[in-house]
């Protein structure tokens, strides 16, 4: 039958037709066509999300496990140890308090683990392009007089002049009060640090629940340090000093653990409440924006004059959606590139073709997608391989909560997930100052007199040599 | 240039605009992107959310400034709304906090709502004055709230003579 001679014929072409398009990025964007992918799963920043999107934290969070421990085994050591003495002896209520603070604090340390800080989505290629053009055009027209350089604008808020930079990562002038977080390689909006013991940026949208679970905090650890001492004194009142120690052997790891909490953690908070009174963030803070040291007339634009207002504006303000709409679906119609799940950067040289090819269709006919589509990160097109790398392997604390940098332990603290990769290496944007944004600073002693800011961070050598490798990046993906 | 009279502003032929597209949907099918104006944040005033109300050259022969700065003025107006700081985001902010924020499960900040309210009008604004022209808002809240991106169509019947794809082309309509 000549069926039966053409059939085999046919297959043979079918097949050859079939290897030779099914290259692996076809069988992903095949893949990706039958189930929708969820726009977290191509996020450009270094974060790791849980819960299908739900939970957002910075890419090193063992300290972060670490200040759970602490928390969790000295409370819990002190409801079972301690109380049951204390509830019979002095009054049931202070379990219920201590119990009721436990609660408090830990479910302000998730929220402000868990939540996104304020990050701001990288421009689309789109509005890349556009900026890119505005500010060529306001480098080649001339004109007599001062002109800030193209790639900052200046703006004039209550009657301050505030430059804003041009973020070379997420091609967006940031706004004021916007940093760039080099640990999880996001601009947040408000920045206020990067907190590892949070294991998370701290920002517009969680600074409430970083302030609240501090001032919780030092609370709790004051009343369990003050019960605990209690505790052990009226024991020993009945049974002598040793024998009390021998009976609730528990108390003295509590008293320790107190003991030094207590310095950092009260003055940390003692530190954020006047920021918050005077409606600073710690980085600027740290570079003295505000300070009568730079200028004889520099003043908070932002602050609202009165202590009050500002508290409650920092507190009980509106709560601002987050920008980066982690749980929407990619829409599949619009061309996305490659992901790399939780921001680990797999096939390098893929995702530059395919990012590159994603980029230009969009400028000429990409029809509007309604609803929430997620731009393409455009961010990764320039990055590409060399600078998908993680936070640098340097044992110095990136970025630290200033506090804690006084009690010591934190300078020797090493990051426990620095060693598992040093198979990447670090770029070079993170080699000069790992410092990154703020630095260590003895709060309590510092914010009286400010510690001279060109020491401790250097933005302008920072932003240069990430102009240049991006720069150069840019030449080598645009060729 | 002609002023246009307000009765062929809605849905009929825009006299700037050769192309005529009734609704959002036709818009889409039968027009191609042409180009994509940013109208960027305006921070003049802190950190709240506001938008430039500069009109921008590339929509000089699409659109009336009337109604253009209209539009960002309306949405200026729906963002300080959200980010007011008065007596109500006060009691809502006490009520969260006293709840541990998790009264936020159930209930949709004021902020959600207004955002709700926003892509509402810009729904409406589409369908009604800019879509007729060729343009088509996207929502700021897509877009990081860095900016209003306007997207300008041009007819694909009418590509020989369209005067959408730039300031300079739209010159010789006139």
């Amino acid at each position: 039958m000549h069926l039966g001679l053409d059939e085999p014929v046919r297959e043979c072409q079918y097949n050859q037709i079939c290897t030779r398009n099914s290259s692996p990025m076809e069988t992903l964007s095949h893949k990706k066509k039958r189930t929708p992918r969820r726009k977290w799963q191509i996020f450009p920043g270094r974060n790791r999300f849980y819960c299908n999107g739900r939970v957002m934290m910075a890419r090193q969070t063992g300290v972060f496990y670490l200040t759970l421990v602490l928390i969790m085994v000295t409370s819990g050591l002190f409801f079972a140890f301690d109380c049951p003495f204390l509830a019979s002896n002095l009054t049931p209520a202070i379990p219920v308090i201590g119990g009721v603070l436990f609660l408090f604090v830990l479910g302000m340390l998730l929220r402000a683990s868990f939540s996104d800080p304020g990050v701001l989505p990288r421009a689309t290629p789109d509005e890349a392009a556009d900026l890119e053009r505005q500010m060529d055009a306001a480098n080649g027209s001339s004109g007599p007089g001062y002109r800030p350089p193209p790639r900052i604008r200046e703006v004039v808020i209550n009657g301050q002049t505030v430059k804003l930079k041009y973020c070379f990562t997420c091609k967006i002038f940031r706004p004021p009060r916007a940093s760039h977080c080099s640990l999880c390689d996001n601009c947040v909006e408000r920045f206020d640090h990067h907190c590892p013991w949070v294991g998370n940026c701290v920002g517009k949208r969680n600074y409430r629940f970083f302030y609240l679970f501090i001032l919780s905090l030092s609370f709790l650890t004051i009343f369990i340090f003050a019960f605990v001492i209690t505790h052990v004194i009226l024991r020993s009142n009945r049974s002598g000093f040793l024998n009390a120690l021998k009976d609730s052997p528990a108390s003295v790891l509590e008293v320790v653990v107190c003991f030094f909490s207590v310095w950092s953690i009260v003055g940390l908070s003692g530190f954020h409440t006047y920021l918050i009174s005077s409606n600073q963030t710690t980085n600027e803070d740290i570079k003295g924006s505000w300070s009568t040291k730079r200028a004889k007339n520099n003043y908070n634009p932002y602050s609202y004059g009165n202590v009050l207002t500002n508290c409650c504006a920092a507190l009980c303000g509106p709560l601002h959606p987050s920008l980066i709409d982690r749980r929407g679906f990619i829409q599949p119609d619009t061309p996305q590139p490659l992901s790399h799940s939780n921001g680990s950067g797999l096939y390098p040289s893929t995702q530059n073709h395919t990012h590159m090819a994603a980029a230009t269709p969009l400028l000429h006919s990409d029809p509007v997608m309604m609803g929430r589509a997620g731009p393409p990160p455009s961010g990764k097109t320039s990055l590409g391989g060399p600078c998908s790398s993680l936070a640098p392997s340097q044992p110095s604390l990136p970025s630290s909560m200033p506090g804690l940098g006084c009690a010591g332990d934190m300078l020797t603290l090493r990051d426990p997930d620095a060693h598992c990769h040093h198979h990447h290496f670090v770029s070079p944007e993170e080699m000069p100052s790992p410092l990154g944004p703020s630095s260590l600073v003895l709060p309590f002693a510092a914010h009286g007199g400010h510690l001279n800011p060109a020491q401790l961070y250097d933005p302008a050598s920072q932003d240069s040599l990430h102009e240049d490798s991006v720069r150069g990046l840019v030449k080598l993906s645009s060729v | 240039r002609p002023e246009p009279n307000r009765k062929s502003l809605e849905g009929a032929e825009s006299p700037y605009c050769p192309a005529t597209f009734h609704n959002l949907q036709e818009l889409r099918h039968s027009a191609s992107l042409a180009n994509k104006v940013f109208i960027q944040r305006d921070y003049s005033e802190g950190t709240t959310c506001r938008f430039q109300t500069k009109f921008p050259s590339e929509l000089d022969s699409r659109i009336e400034r009337t109604l253009f700065e209209d539009t960002v003025k309306t949405l200026n107006n729906y963002y300080a709304e959200a980010e007011k700081i008065g007596g109500q985001s006060y009691l809502e902010g006490c009520l969260a906090c006293t709840t541990a924020y998790i009264i936020f499960l159930c209930m949709e900040t004021r902020y959600e709502k207004v955002l709700k309210k926003i892509g509402r009008y810009i729904q409406e604004q589409n369908e009604k004055i800019y879509a007729p022209r060729g343009l088509l808002i996207t929502d700021p809240i897509e877009r990081g709230m860095r900016v209003i991106e306007i997207s300008i169509y041009e007819d694909r019947a009418s590509s020989g003579s369209s005067s959408g794809s730039s300031s300079t082309s739209g010159t010789s309509a006139r």
